[in-house]
């Protein structure tokens, strides 16, 4: 930040979104309809989207494949706008491989399938721990993984951004594909936690 | 556009510190630099953000996913886990 | 890991300062103010005035009191504007007369 004049992080943030909202009308580059729609859009997405995808995969060994080989069209296959998002990185856990999506330098996050990112995940302590202490984060959701199960720490620093495919829980032979995407949790698809 | 590193190369990440020569804008995350891990796969080919972030023309480079064991980048980690990054091609050379 | 690199402040993977930290887990709903400014960036970015890439560089380079200070989006809008006024999109004076003319 090197601008003479104004001290851009010391000004009140309220008053600076209202200078820019206004500056960015006047110019024609974000009408308030624009900036409404995009919030309606955002807030469409959430980890539910996900959840389906996770259900279908474990449902559908052909889903399976696809949402491994190119997520992004899995996820416009079951109608989840990706409007020119990043490409989406689908990570297979398996019992001997469990793993835990991280941003170190920023926040990295698939968010035209998730939605936004949760606070914990942009948080400096969460971007410190995850590479360097993995089990112990995990510990912090009370989260044990089975032995001989390695974590696979995936840390989002490209184009890509990553979800987990976690392991269907044991006895849910019986349950449909939407009660089956009831049980996925947004922890879920970033590897904090594991289903249940 | 060839990607040159293949899947199951061991590669070296370079032991470079542009932060300390200027502004920069850099994605490979300094607990790497200097670490050597093994090539997974070609991601695809993007835009290099180190200049993308400056607002100017941008080569396009090869992005892999690499695996690095957790110790010894880390002491506290567990052996046997692994910690698995993006990073363009510049930043790798062979092991 | 000996951490005596100069490494940049933004780039937190095992930080020391931050890597014992407990979690905040509690869910901390966006604000509005939140959602207006990812709205912005993202009209930005579909426009092609400003990258997630040059979004990120604004973000790295607020002074490291500052970066850890301000709220995520907040630093978000710190760059946004940054960004605008470096690629000359709006002008300094523009930024202060709007500045002056809200409450």
């Amino acid at each position: 930040m090197a601008e003479p004049g104004l001290n851009l992080p010391s000004l009140p943030p309220e008053r600076l979104l209202g200078a820019l909202r206004a500056l960015l009308a006047a110019k024609g580059l974000a009408s308030p309809a624009e900036i409404a729609e995009r919030i309606a859009a955002t807030d469409a997405a959430s980890p539910a989207q996900g959840a389906r995808m996770v259900a279908k995969a474990w449902t559908d060994p052909d889903y399976r494949a696809l949402m491994l080989a190119d997520g992004t069209e899995a996820a416009l296959s079951l109608g989840i706008p990706m409007r020119g998002a990043p490409p989406l990185g689908v990570l297979e856990d398996t019992p001997a491989l469990h793993h835990l999506v991280c941003c170190t330098l920023c926040s990295c996050y698939p968010r035209a399938v998730l939605g936004y990112p949760p606070f914990w995940y942009k948080s400096a302590g969460y971007r410190a721990r995850a590479v360097r202490d993995p089990r112990g984060l995990l510990a912090e959701w009370g989260t044990v993984l089975p032995p001989g199960t390695k974590i696979r720490v995936v840390d989002s620093t490209a184009d890509y951004r990553w979800m987990v495919l976690p392991l269907r829980p044991a006895g849910t032979a019986e349950l449909s594909e939407v009660a089956l995407a009831a049980l996925v949790r947004e922890t879920d698809m970033i590897g904090v936690t594991l289903p249940m | 556009m060839t990607a040159r590193l293949a899947p199951g190369a061991l590669v070296r990440v370079r032991d470079d510190w542009p932060e300390t020569r200027g502004k920069v804008h850099i994605r490979t995350p300094h607990y790497l630099r200097g670490r050597t891990g093994r090539v997974v796969r070609h991601l695809g080919d993007f835009p290099n953000p180190e200049d993308l972030a400056f607002a100017r023309p941008a080569r396009i480079l090869p992005l892999y996913h690499v695996l690095f064991d957790q110790p010894p980048i880390w002491h506290e980690g567990s052996a046997g886990d692994e910690i698995l990054v993006e990073i363009y091609e510049p930043w790798l050379s062979p092991a | 890991m000996d951490l005596e690199t100069p490494r940049a402040h933004h780039d937190l993977g095992g930080a020391p300062k931050y890597f014992c930290q407990g979690i905040d887990k509690e869910a901390h709903a966006l604000t509005d103010f939140d959602k207006e400014v990812d709205a912005i960036r993202q009209a930005l970015g579909a426009k092609k005035i400003m990258t997630v890439d040059e979004l990120r560089r604004g973000i790295e380079s607020l002074p490291e009191a500052d970066y850890h200070r301000l709220s995520y989006y907040q630093r978000w809008l710190c760059s946004i504007a940054d960004n605008l006024l470096a690629r000359g999109v709006i002008t300094e004076a523009e930024l202060a007369a709007a500045l002056a003319s809200e409450p």
